[in-house]
């Protein structure tokens, strides 16, 4: 029979993998999570992040060129018009790495948010939303890129 | 120390525009140098910005964002004069941090 004892220290164990994994949502603090950055698919990243796989949404939508002139700086947007937005997630599909960035929101910035990014060749740019429900929505746009971004 | 970010924080209807652009190679550990030696990865790994102090927006990014980044993003109920502060951290341990005001 287990004792009380071990039972709670095996939850404390528990709880130390638990949050080492990150399952524990951190308010707006992001600690760089480098197994989430090394992937090579769009499914490696969501199971890294401990993601469902997302789910298509009228409500999500990226804003980026058809066509990148230069892929080493392509401007991309991502917005969300749904209330209760977490995180937002961009991702290139064919990119040497998946995951180009991981934003923690908090209820005082406006799910909208553009950046620059580098595509090693034409793709899909995925805009995910992680919402406070926990549903995870996305779309996506494809990019044409005439000269790959990522060197090598 | 890396050169200062530049950061335009601009009111418009009760929010404020926040434009950064910084200044860091981002270099994504793909490329070779002359003597076909990898050239290591050198990028930002976690930005943090604050509206008077109060964290608003923290981000997580990889070797897929561009040299000298941009990014762009609205904060909400921020009025004329309030401390825009963005603060970045790479996987060398650098880290810089740049303020602005809202105008």
């Amino acid at each position: 029979m287990t004792t009380r004892r071990e039972t709670l220290s095996q939850g404390a164990v528990v709880a130390g993998l638990l949050c080492a994994s990150g399952l524990f949502p951190q308010y707006a603090a992001a600690a760089f999570n480098k197994t989430a950055f090394s992937t090579k698919s769009l499914s490696e990243t969501y199971k890294a992040l401990g993601l469902a796989a997302p789910v298509a949404s009228a409500g999500v939508s990226v804003q980026a060129p058809d066509i990148a002139e230069n892929g080493a700086v392509v401007p991309v947007g991502a917005t969300v018009t749904l209330a209760g937005v977490k995180q937002i997630l961009l991702l290139i599909e064919k990119n040497p790495t998946v995951l180009i960035a991981h934003f923690h929101l908090s209820d005082s910035v406006d799910a909208a948010l553009n950046t620059r990014v580098k595509m090693a060749e034409s793709s899909n740019v995925y805009a995910v939303a992680v919402m406070n429900d926990g549903k995870v929505l996305y779309a996506k746009k494809e990019v044409k890129v005439t000269l790959g971004g990522c060197g090598g | 120390m890396a050169d200062p970010m530049r950061i335009r924080a601009q009111a418009a209807a009760g929010n404020a525009t926040v434009r950064v652009l910084m200044n860091h190679e981002m270099e994504t550990g793909q490329r070779h140098d002359a003597a076909d030696k990898v050239i290591p990865a050198w990028h930002i790994t976690e930005i943090n910005a604050t509206h008077n102090g109060k964290l608003v927006l923290s981000a997580e990014w990889g070797t897929g964002v561009a040299k000298n980044p941009f990014l762009q993003f609205n904060v909400k109920g921020a009025k004329l004069g309030d401390k825009i502060s963005i603060t970045w951290k790479d996987n060398r341990g650098d880290s810089r941090t740049d303020e602005a005001t809202v105008a």
